[in-house]
């Protein structure tokens, strides 16, 4: 029965990638490419760049893709709700735990350790989406090599961010329109 | 306080519209979720806000969608956390399902992969303005130990690729470290 299998596939894939993003993606080709054949080793690499380019976590790309491909919407929808029941059940009774316990003085301070280190991981993701805007996925990052369009959308885009306040939504969008621009004119 | 239906609805609608625009991974919808729910509706704490982030990034699964899921309970319980993962799946199972249907056409599409691009750089910006905030609000706690948490962690996820779950674990390790060391002075004042 394809919708079960497609559903428990994915539920292994949602309980047992943590770190999120990256860290789904040997996963899920173990999954759809070794294990099940559902996907070529060239369609798993063209899932993963619609998955950069699109909204969504990759492994919720990946199971309705995969899912579609394979059996149709009915199957998107079973690989999905495989994907984000673990997540459902892990994170809501962690959630309750938090709510319920953190006035306590013990965890409070157990938190204070690790609240700085979330900031510096929030950092280390804007790091590596800008080495790849700014340098593509070439291995040396040198002055010459740098995008530069990008470049000057990021430092706008700040500027606006911070002086002009302006909703990060809407900047987002006026980065992709600028690019756009730009390559129309320059070509 | 809105009442509990017109906290739903609102939290269906930014969720669904934050979703949509969760280019570049799960840190992104985070952010989002953070500018939305603590700086504009007030409905939760900075302090709070961290420590969902921290238990959706220690849970298995994407971020964005344990993001949601957090932010959903926080606000209202298990309902919350529905209605969140729900607006959270609608987007990105919508596009790609188009996009598996007619893949060939939107691959070649020079215009819309550089307006794709261009939206990285200005992910970046956003991360790099969140990350500017939060992170002078750790360096004037004049703390030496969170600046230290910080700076070790940046440059374990930065340069050394360590998996964020092993940060995650070796911070709660180190808090309840120093928690029971703490307990322990007090203890033999």
């Amino acid at each position: 029965m394809i919708y079960l299998q497609l559903f428990l596939s994915f539920l292994q894939i949602g309980l047992f990638s943590f770190g999120g993003g990256y860290a789904a993606m040997p996963l899920i080709q173990g999954q759809v490419v070794d294990a099940h054949g559902w996907l070529s080793m060239s369609e798993f690499t063209d899932l993963i760049t619609i998955s950069q380019m699109t909204p969504g976590p990759i492994a919720i790309n990946s199971a309705t893709f995969v899912g579609i491909k394979i059996a149709g919407l009915p199957g998107a929808l079973a690989a999905t709700l495989g994907c984000i029941l673990p997540s459902c059940v892990i994170v809501t009774f962690i959630a309750w735990l938090y709510l319920r316990y953190r006035r306590l003085n013990a965890l409070q301070s157990v938190l204070n350790s690790l609240r700085p280190a979330v900031v510096a991981m929030i950092a280390s993701a804007g790091v590596s989406i800008l080495v790849t805007a700014f340098w593509g996925n070439e291995a040396r990052i040198t002055l010459a090599g740098t995008n530069r369009t990008l470049a000057v959308i990021f430092l706008l885009c700040v500027l606006l961010l911070r002086k002009g306040k302006m909703n990060p939504i809407w900047v987002m969008v006026l980065a992709g329109v600028l690019n756009a621009a730009v390559s129309l004119v320059g070509t | 306080m809105e009442n509990k239906r017109q906290v739903l609805a609102k939290l269906f609608l930014s969720t669904l519209y934050l979703s949509a625009f969760t280019f570049g991974g799960g840190y992104v919808i985070v952010t989002l979720l953070k500018k939305k729910f603590v700086d504009e509706y007030h409905w939760i704490e900075e302090n709070e806000m961290l420590d969902l982030v921290a238990i959706a990034q220690s849970a298995p699964g994407a971020i964005a969608v344990n993001g949601a899921i957090v932010v959903g309970y926080k606000l209202a319980g298990i309902a919350g956390a529905l209605t969140a993962i729900v607006a959270t799946i609608i987007p990105p199972f919508a596009i790609i399902s188009l996009i598996a249907v007619f893949y060939a056409a939107f691959r070649s599409n020079v215009i819309i992969s550089k307006i794709l691009e261009g939206m990285q750089a200005g992910v970046g910006a956003v991360i790099a303005s969140v990350v500017y905030e939060m992170g002078a609000g750790v360096v004037q706690s004049r703390s030496a130990a969170s600046i230290l948490i910080m700076a070790a962690s940046f440059i374990a996820a930065c340069v050394f690729q360590v998996n964020v779950i092993y940060i995650v674990l070796a911070c709660i390790l180190l808090g309840t470290a120093r928690t029971l060391i703490h307990i322990r002075r007090e203890e033999r004042k």
